[in-house]
């Protein structure tokens, strides 16, 4: 039942008084009106503008957000409103479909931007009223395509495992992939243009012998063409067997337009090389030439422009069928017309109607040969009005025809233009990303800072920091903190307690990983700690390249840190992790200068500049020895964990 | 020799003569000349029918209704018929947008003539409500009395079997096809002699309003179901 139709429900009902004296059988009982409240209005304030409605208004449509039970998660009880963080124009349109039933789309909107506007008031677009139905379907549609454009180039990434036959297929189809690709594009584009010329300038008469009559070039140099014409025709039938190898399915490649015209173009030398002895029929062989002009149509592959025509006039093609029949009728009708006029003037050329028909297309195409005119009086009326129609049946179709064009080729420029401004696209967005990662790396540090200081309570450095990161940031940034933490590896674990290394994994940067990687993980570490007493600090080389990197003596538990020349270190008397930072970045302006106490690094031999640690240090209980030995007593809390990250 | 130059001059005239039909033809069409008065377009426009209903206060002194009510009510009127009648296709429309399954539009339009008090082919707020009025907040008396009034096609004071059985066959068309059991033809008919032998107490074939009345009130269920409806506003 139409929602806009339930203030009359009341109406109806009441009509049905009219069936119950007819009635024979008693009625049913209605239903109890339970709860029944007066109308009120409610106020629905969309992002600070207020909308009123009745209560009843909304409840017409009892499963979208607004008329069921799902508002009330957004009333707000200190005003009492509901509150809605939206946009408030769309939100006209929303509220205007329960008053009138009739849900619009205005046209200045974004498509995007309402569908998801509707799709949060759970309301279905297909209720849009006829009068906008129609332009939020086709905006639907051209956003799709657009859309769909982007995704189509995004399957030109090359894929890393490709036969061979594939990327010969790929090289084919797009010139641009490779240069192999692109030297056979333009080797083969030079071929076709050699064969195009060699065959119009067979046809011009070269200087002749004196007493002879002009002969065409062709038959002078016979054996020069000829050696032309089969090397052009060496070179097309090997492109055609070559992308016959590499297609993906030969034989949908076969019954491309594309490889029609190809073959066309090949067939006439070959054909002619069977029959050249056989005097009878070297008149079709001539015939056949001309079939050699069909080379000019493989151009098409270079030629964007070309392709754009070739498919207007397809899409077009009822238009065309249009313009040709319109055509045919009007020449019909003219030329019998015409025929009949001038029959009786004599000398007439007009000796039958199929003679006519010439007159006729001559006339109403406006070309006007002149070589049959009109004589009598009628004949020159009917001629005239034969041209004056003519011009306007034309005229019709074309400009369909040209706006087709216009239309496919703008979106063809589009496209290639989004493809052109994609690439830069990317590069920002990959900026912005590394830009958000690093931060995390960064801000990882003062939050290292940050937990410190916050068990130290000191209160300046804090404030310092705090200023950086918002609140949203350092919540993200200890969600990742707590992953690191939770990806504990056994391997790993083992080996730290030998190398007094890395125990979990950590969010590293691109360039750390590479280098890691390349020494094959993280995890061999070469094993120079055991030679290493303890006053050294525990060398926990993290990699061969990374020397001189100092780590926090064992501290006892009770002792306070002592500082080393390259470490800051906060010790806590509870056991809790002791965090340190050594800064060896010299070309880092982070904000581990606000570690006072760090000098500026000392010579580093690793090779990556961009290498920070961290370490943090869990004391240990006085029993164990920081060395380097393997077979410490399990637990993490036995060890003195030396930690080194890059940052 | 004679028939070539008749030739010549017949296809002459002829040309001559489609020439002249062409050009009256396109000022004809340029409208610059006109042939019949039919022809010509007729610029009256349908003037909208517009009514503002008479104030609140005499309503509210006229009906059963309270302000309040009138105001709902109105409104909704108003929602559906922004010029402030309703015409017959407007009241048939909605009317059948209340019974999906069947085909309302005969019976709206006796429930139509039944509003239309005043017969001017719409009906206005006013006559809306009055009705309205009688039917949810009128005695049974009055009920009985719009109920015969609905039924008596011709307004002449009986029923007679004919204007029974058009009602009860608008009544069954509401119902469609897809009922169970499946309606036979004769149904309303046979509903319709129900009705007679019920009502009709002298057998004279027609129905009056005072056997009507006196039928209906001796009769429970009809009684009972009077009632049913006056809580619907």
């Amino acid at each position: 039942m139409a929602a806009g139709v339930a203030a009359w429900l009341p109406f109806a009902r009441a009509a049905a008084i009219g069936w119950m004296p007819v009635a024979n059988l008693p009625m049913p009982v209605a239903p109890a009106e339970k709860n029944k409240r007066q109308d009120e209005l409610i106020v629905l304030n969309v992002s600070g503008r207020r909308f009123q409605t009745w209560r009843n208004t909304l409840d017409r449509y009892p499963d979208t957000l607004l008329g069921s039970s799902e508002k009330e998660f957004f009333y707000n009880e200190e005003t009492k409103e509901y509150f809605f963080d939206r946009d408030p124009d769309v939100f006209r349109s929303v509220l205007n479909f329960y008053r009138t039933g009739k849900l619009h789309y205005p046209r200045y909107e974004c498509i995007s931007s309402y569908d998801e506007e509707l799709a949060f008031f759970g309301i279905v677009p297909e209720i849009i009223g006829d009068c906008c139905y129609e332009e939020y379907k086709d905006r639907k549609r051209e956003n799709a395509e657009r859309l769909m454009d982007d995704q189509e180039d995004n399957k030109d990434a090359k894929l890393p495992n490709m036969t061979f036959r594939e990327t010969m297929w790929r090289a084919f189809e797009n010139p641009h992939t490779s240069t192999m690709a692109l030297v056979f594009y333009y080797v083969t584009g030079f071929f076709i243009a050699v064969s195009v010329i060699t065959n119009v300038v067979e046809t011009v008469p070269c200087g002749s012998v004196p007493n002879q009559k002009e002969v065409p070039c062709g038959e002078r140099y016979t054996v020069a063409f000829f050696c032309m014409d089969t090397a052009c025709v060496m070179i097309f039938t090997v492109e055609y067997l070559m992308r016959l190898f590499a297609a993906p399915s030969r034989y949908r490649f076969m019954r491309s337009v594309m490889s029609i015209i190809d073959v066309v173009a090949i067939l006439p030398y070959y054909i002619g090389l069977v029959m050249t002895d056989n005097e009878d029929v070297s008149g079709a062989f001539v015939t056949l030439r001309v079939f050699r002009v069909f080379r000019i149509f493989k151009f098409s592959r270079h030629s964007q422009g070309l392709r754009i025509l070739g498919y207007t006039l397809k899409s077009c093609a009822s238009e065309l069928g249009f313009l040709l029949f319109s055509l045919t009728m009007a020449i019909i009708i003219f030329a019998t017309v015409m025929f009949y006029a001038e029959k009786g003037s004599s000398s007439s050329k007009f000796t039958s109607i199929p003679a006519s028909f010439w007159y006729t297309i001559v006339t109403m195409t406006t070309l006007g040969y002149g070589d049959m005119v009109p004589k009598t009086i009628a004949g020159k009326i009917f001629g005239s009005i034969c041209s004056l129609s003519g011009v306007l049946v034309i005229a019709l179709p074309v400009p369909v025809i040209v706006s087709n064009f216009s239309r496919i080729y703008h979106q063809n420029q589009r496209a290639d233009k989004r493809r052109a401004q994609k690439k830069a696209r990317l590069a920002r967005i990959r900026i912005s990303k590394t830009g958000s990662s690093s931060a995390f790396l960064h801000s990882k540090r003062n939050g290292l800072f940050n937990e410190a200081l916050e068990l130290t309570g000191s209160t300046e450095d804090e404030k310092r920091l705090s200023k950086s990161t918002s609140l949203l940031e350092s919540q993200h940034h200890h969600l990742l903190h707590c992953l690191e933490k939770t990806t504990v590896s056994a391997h790993t674990l083992e080996l730290a307690l030998c190398h007094n290394n890395i125990l979990n994994h950590e969010f590293v940067d691109e360039q750390y990983y590479q280098q890691s990687y390349l020494e094959g993980g993280l995890q061999n570490y070469p094993s120079r700690s055991p030679s290493l007493s303890s006053q050294d600090g525990v060398t926990g080389t993290c990699c061969t390249r990374r020397t001189k990197k100092h780590h926090t003596p064992l501290p006892n538990a009770s002792a306070p840190a002592h500082m080393q020349p390259l470490t800051h270190t906060h010790t806590h008397p509870q056991g809790l992790q002791e965090l340190s930072t050594i800064h060896i970045q010299p070309l880092s302006t982070s904000r581990s200068s606000l570690n006072m106490r760090v000098d500026e690094p000392a010579p580093l031999n690793c090779q990556s500049s961009q290498i920070t640690t961290a370490i943090i240090s869990i004391p240990t209980p006085p029993v164990t020895t920081p060395e380097g030995d393997a077979h410490l007593p399990a637990g993490p809390t036995h060890q003195n964990v030396v930690k080194v990250s890059a940052l | 020799m004679l028939n070539a130059i008749w030739e010549t001059e017949g296809l002459q005239t002829v040309g001559i003569v489609v020439l002249v039909f062409a050009s009256i033809k396109l000022l004809h069409l340029l409208g610059l000349i006109s042939f019949s008065e039919d022809s010509v377009e007729d610029e009256l426009e349908l003037s909208a029918v517009r009514h503002r209903p008479e104030g609140l206060e005499q309503l509210e002194a006229q009906t059963r209704f309270s302000r309040k009510e009138l105001q709902i009510l109105y409104r909704g009127f108003k929602n559906e018929c922004p010029s402030g009648v309703v015409n017959e296709d407007t009241f048939k429309d909605i009317y059948s947008q209340f019974f999906p399954q069947g085909d309302a539009s005969t019976y709206a339009h006796f429930l139509f003539n039944a509003f239309d008090t005043d017969h001017n082919g719409s009906v206005s707020f006013e006559d809306f409500v009055m009705g309205l009025s009688i039917l949810l907040r009128g005695t049974v008396q009055e009920k009985l009395n719009w109920a015969f009034n609905l039924y008596d096609i011709n307004k002449d004071g009986y029923i007679t079997k004919e204007e029974m059985l058009d009602i009860m066959k608008a009544i069954y068309d509401m119902m469609g096809k897809c009922t169970y059991p499946v309606l036979k033809e004769e149904t309303p008919r046979q509903h319709v002699e129900v009705f007679f032998q019920k009502m009709d107490k002298n057998k004279d074939g027609v129905v009056t309003i005072d056997e009507f009345i006196d039928c209906c009130q001796n009769d429970e269920n009809i009684m009972r179901s009077m009632h049913l409806f006056e809580n619907v506003l």
